[in-house]
């Protein structure tokens, strides 16, 4: 088991060090003199576009350097914690993105836990209750929820109960340290628009995995000892069926960040995805660098958590 | 004991009748409702993006500012955008945008993706590593992320999102490739036919292809919706296709501002999309039942 | 003696299980397949029968019916099952009563040790739960009791592996494992379905001797089912030949073996090497494939195989089966019938 561990673990890091070169190189790929970019936002310092201006940006942004040195110099920023500075805010990327994180993981967080409990147990339901009108409502709900744009749950829920029924707030996000009420309020219509896709993919994987399981002999073991349906499914169908299940779980997360960055957006949540999205419009590379950077690491860590809850699932994995 | 028995005189009287491969996918593949539905849709969505010009009753592009935010008319079916713009007239042509976008991605991504996974499974060694890592690397990043990295470097617009949406799907491929060319690696024919020489890309190429294509197909029209629900997002959020382009995604942005006074704005868009993505998968579905070889040979 | 398709109203005192012309089929695509088009047979505390036939021919699927784990697409479409008096298809699939009969008094052994066990349980866990249940034993109880009974089938150091999983176990131990769930709850009879075929030559009569030992010691009796006529030869009492749904044999172990009577059952016995007979007989195999169960036609099913078939097989349906030579020999076959010319 230690030994899976330890090469999940190196494997992590290699993607993760693949990633930070698709990041850094992807955005070096923009055409134009980057140097121009950050002196057009510096306007209004006073010190006009000369060259010796544009040198000492260079110095100061690093550029003066060869790209293969600015890479490391990068990486090895990243490792002490020195993400750059923001092009736009003119402030720590690192300060920024430890800002902006909160509310997009609470309301992920959310959504996942969410997400995954009900989607495993209506696919469970289904399952079990194959071809019954209980099954056709789930199978097509969850294929409904695969083909719903993101914007469309959204329009959905706000129109109904934000400009409607005026029962809760549209806009806004404040953390539920700081006033309870109100963030449970807002918390409701993103949390379902960033978990229903991953509530689809969740009960739809679970089904088939049911379904399959359902079918081994093993179950038909536990059936010939005449023990009861309950018993058959939780103790002998569940865990079995869980396994791939849990892979849906790396996928879910990734779902969710990418329907962060819509859903913030809609919602006026000042998270991470907020950030990315104005970062791109306002050509704040340094952002951009080290907020995706960050995105793909939490969920390469995710799926290496993922990958060692297997152990816990299938005790052949564990005794390799 | 004499020998009691011999070759019996008929063959098989009791065998099932065969039916033909062709008649038999036919039959499976209309057999649900809903994948009927799912390509009457996608004839419609063709039929419209072809014939755009001739069933827009307005010109999608012309602003007539007397005329905005109207509701439903006999002049305009669906309204009046912001800028006076006929709603349904816009619809009309965002299907070509959505087809153009959906079939120019997936046609790409398809191509480099399978070239590149027969190129890791047959060559081995390094290069696979190399690619297949970077297909990792590549799916270490939530779809839209990745797609948003890669418009915001390569800049707005249709051709650009087209290749960013392209590079952030090709690991589907790539690796369906890889590993189907590996299974027909290890596959005995080919290992008999190296023994006598010829070990070729052609050979390769010949055997994989056929055990690929049915996965493909599916993989391609599952694509086809994805590809569809991005680039929808991407133009929500204001990257890729914008106004006055007639793209679903972007009229969607437009209608979210006039979501109370306008609701037709924003949904109209958003269900269009929904319809079509909803449409790709069930025909996806419908293939893959049958494709499916285990429903070959019925009992 | 037992009286085959009469509605004889005394059954035997020591008679356990009674199965009255059981009929199972599956709906599919192309029609109905008529898995068990009408078979009976009997059981007798203690006793061991054999049924035997190839794959397809229904024998599986009959065993399933006994208990009720028949499921779509398939139904048990008519018949009974007559345990201890009562008729098991009265009782709902997975009502209690039927639960209670289920490994406790009805143990099942399966074919395939390498997928009948549950990879995610450890094998104490797998034995504990029928003991818990039917006996009503508390886990230490249960485990203790786990204990003998992996000691009993042979599996060393049986304290220490009760909390192993199973693919730490090779598929002749997983076997013996599933032997020891199987009569666990002592029960009244057990049902073997192909219990050795997956394993190799030397398992194979090992475990065949440990299970009947077993099920011996727990004063039980046994349906084998299997493909394998050398391995009935040995232990059955009596042995039923099946052949596309239905019994076309069936009699006393030496009768079948001696005096076989059905084509069928002479090809079968024609097609095994034995060690007895004189060097450099050959092995003539039964030329031709099993039928396809749907959509069959209404004569005798294994007409065209058959070289002994005659104009009235040709012409008349399926034959019942009719009594000859040998005590509770049975023959479903024209040409055995008095009167019946060559």
């Amino acid at each position: 088991m230690t030994t899976y561990i330890i090469r999940r673990l190196l494997w992590g890091i290699v993607v993760l060090f693949l990633v930070s070169l698709i990041v850094f190189f992807s955005i070096r790929l923009i055409p134009g003199d980057p140097v121009l970019i950050y002196a057009a936002q510096q306007a209004g310092s006073g010190g006009g576009l000369t060259e010796e201006y544009l040198d000492k940006l260079r110095v100061q942004y690093g550029l003066d350097k060869s790209v293969p040195v600015q890479y490391l110099n990068w990486v090895k920023g990243v490792i002490t914690g020195d993400l750059g500075k923001s092009i736009r805010y003119q402030d720590d990327v690192g300060g920024l993105l430890l800002q902006k994180l909160p509310p997009t993981l609470y309301l992920g967080l959310i959504s996942v836990i969410v997400s995954t409990i009900f989607g495993i147990l209506f696919g469970l339901i289904a399952a079990i209750r194959r071809g019954k009108w209980i099954d056709s409502v789930v199978t097509f709900l969850s294929y409904i929820g695969l083909c719903v744009p993101v914007f469309l749950l959204g329009f959905l829920l706000i129109y109904v109960f934000g400009l409607k029924l005026r029962w809760l707030p549209i806009v806004g996000y404040t953390s539920p340290w700081k006033d309870f009420g109100l963030s449970a309020r807002q918390a409701p219509m993103p949390v379902v628009c960033l978990a229903v896709v991953s509530l689809a993919v969740t009960a739809r994987q679970m089904r088939s995995s049911v379904l399959e399981v359902n079918n081994m002999d093993y179950v038909r073991t536990a059936w010939s000892k005449g023990l009861r349906e309950r018993v058959v499914v939780t103790r002998h169908v569940l865990k079995n069926s869980l396994i791939p299940v849990v892979t849906m779980l790396g996928i879910s997360v990734g779902l969710i960040f990418g329907g962060s960055v819509i859903v913030e957006t809609m919602f006026g949540i000042p998270g991470m995805g907020q950030l990315l999205v104005q970062s791109i419009f306002s050509r704040d590379y340094v952002v951009i660098q080290g907020g995706t950077l960050i995105i793909a690491a939490m969920i390469i860590a995710v799926n290496l958590l993922v990958d060692i809850s297997y152990g816990w699932f299938d005790p052949r994995i564990r005794y390799e | 004991m004499n020998e009691v028995f011999t070759v019996p005189k008929e063959p098989e009287a009791t065998s099932a009748p065969r039916i033909s491969d062709w008649r038999r996918f036919r039959r499976v593949f209309f057999q649900r409702k809903l994948v009927i539905f799912g390509v009457v849709v996608l004839v419609i969505l063709v039929l419209t993006a072809i014939f755009a010009p001739l069933i827009a009753p307005h010109d999608p592009y012309l602003n007539s500012l007397p005329e905005r935010l109207q509701s439903p008319s006999a002049k305009h079916i669906l309204g009046t955008d912001d800028l006076g713009r006929d709603t349904f007239s816009r619809l009309v042509y965002g299907a070509r945008t959505a087809l153009y976008v959906g079939f120019g991605t997936v046609v790409i991504s398809a191509i480099v993706g399978m070239i590149l996974g027969l190129l890791a499974g047959y060559l081995g060694g390094i290069i696979n590593a190399v690619i297949m890592r970077v297909m990792d690397a590549l799916m270490g990043f939530p779809m839209l992320v990745l797609a948003l990295l890669l418009a915001a470097v390569l800049g707005g617009g249709l051709q650009n999102v087209i290749i960013a949406l392209s590079i952030a799907t090709l690991p589907g491929y790539t690796r369906l490739m890889c590993s189907e060319t590996l299974s027909v690696k290890e596959n005995e024919y080919i290992m008999a036919q190296k023994a006598i020489g010829s070990k070729s890309i052609r050979t390769m190429v010949r055997h994989v292809l056929p055990n690929a294509f049915q996965p493909s197909l599916v993989l391609i029209t599952t694509m086809l919706g994805n590809v569809i629900l991005a680039e929808a997002g991407l133009s929500f959020i204001g990257i890729g296709i914008q106004p006055p382009g007639a793209a679903w995604g972007s009229m969607a942005a437009v209608g979210y501002r006039f979501l109370e006074s306008q609701p037709l704005l924003a949904f109209a868009p958003s269900i269009a999309i929904m319809l079509v993505v909803f449409a790709f998968n069930m025909v996806g579905d419908g293939l893959r039942d049958a494709l499916d070889p285990r429903l070959r040979g019925t009992l | 003696m037992t009286a085959q398709g009469t509605a004889c109203d005394v059954r035997p005192a020591s008679e356990l299980l009674w199965v009255e012309d059981l009929h199972t089929e599956f709906r599919v695509e192309g029609g109905v397949v008529h898995a068990v088009n009408g078979v009976s047979y009997t059981l007798d505390e203690r006793e061991i029968i054999g049924i035997v036939g190839e794959s397809g021919c229904g024998k599986s699927v009959s065993q399933l019916s006994v208990i009720q784990l028949i499921r779509n697409p398939g139904r048990i479409a008519a018949g009974k099952v007559w345990f201890e008096g009562v008729n098991l298809l009265d009782y709902r699939p997975n009502g209690a009563e039927m639960r209670a009969i289920r490994g406790a008094k009805i143990g099942m052994i399966f074919q395939e040790p390498m997928t009948s066990l549950n990879p995610v349980l450890t094998i104490g866990r797998q034995l504990t739960e029928s003991l818990e249940l039917h006996l009503g034993m508390t886990r230490k109880e249960a485990r203790d009791r786990a204990v003998e009974l992996l000691d009993q089938v042979g599996i060393p150091s049986a304290r220490t592996r009760l909390d192993d999983y199973p693919h730490q176990f090779s598929g002749g131990m997983r076997q013996r494992v599933m032997i020891a769930i199987g009569v666990a709850c002592q029960p009244k009879m057990v049902i073997a379905d192909e219990p050795t075929t997956a394993l190799d030559c030397t398992t194979q009569a090992q475990l065949l001797e440990l299970m009947l030992s077993t099920i011996e010691g727990c004063r039980g009796a046994l349906v084998l089912v299997t493909h394998n006529l050398g391995v009935v030869a040995r232990y059955a009492h009596r042995i039923y030949i099946m052949y596309a749904g239905r019994i076309v044999e069936q009699g006393l172990c030496r009768d079948i073996f001696y005096k076989p009577s059905h084509p069928y059952t002479i090809g079968l016995l024609k097609s095994v090497p034995r060690l007895d007979e004189a060097h450099g007989r050959r092995l003539v195999p039964i030329d031709g494939r099993p039928p396809s169960l749907i959509d069959m036609p209404p004569t005798c099913a294994f007409l065209p195989r058959c070289l002994e078939a005659g104009e009235r097989c040709r012409r008349e349906p399926m034959p019942e089966l009719k009594a000859v030579e040998g005590e509770g020999h049975m023959v479903r076959c024209y040409m055995r019938e008095e009167g019946a010319g060559e």
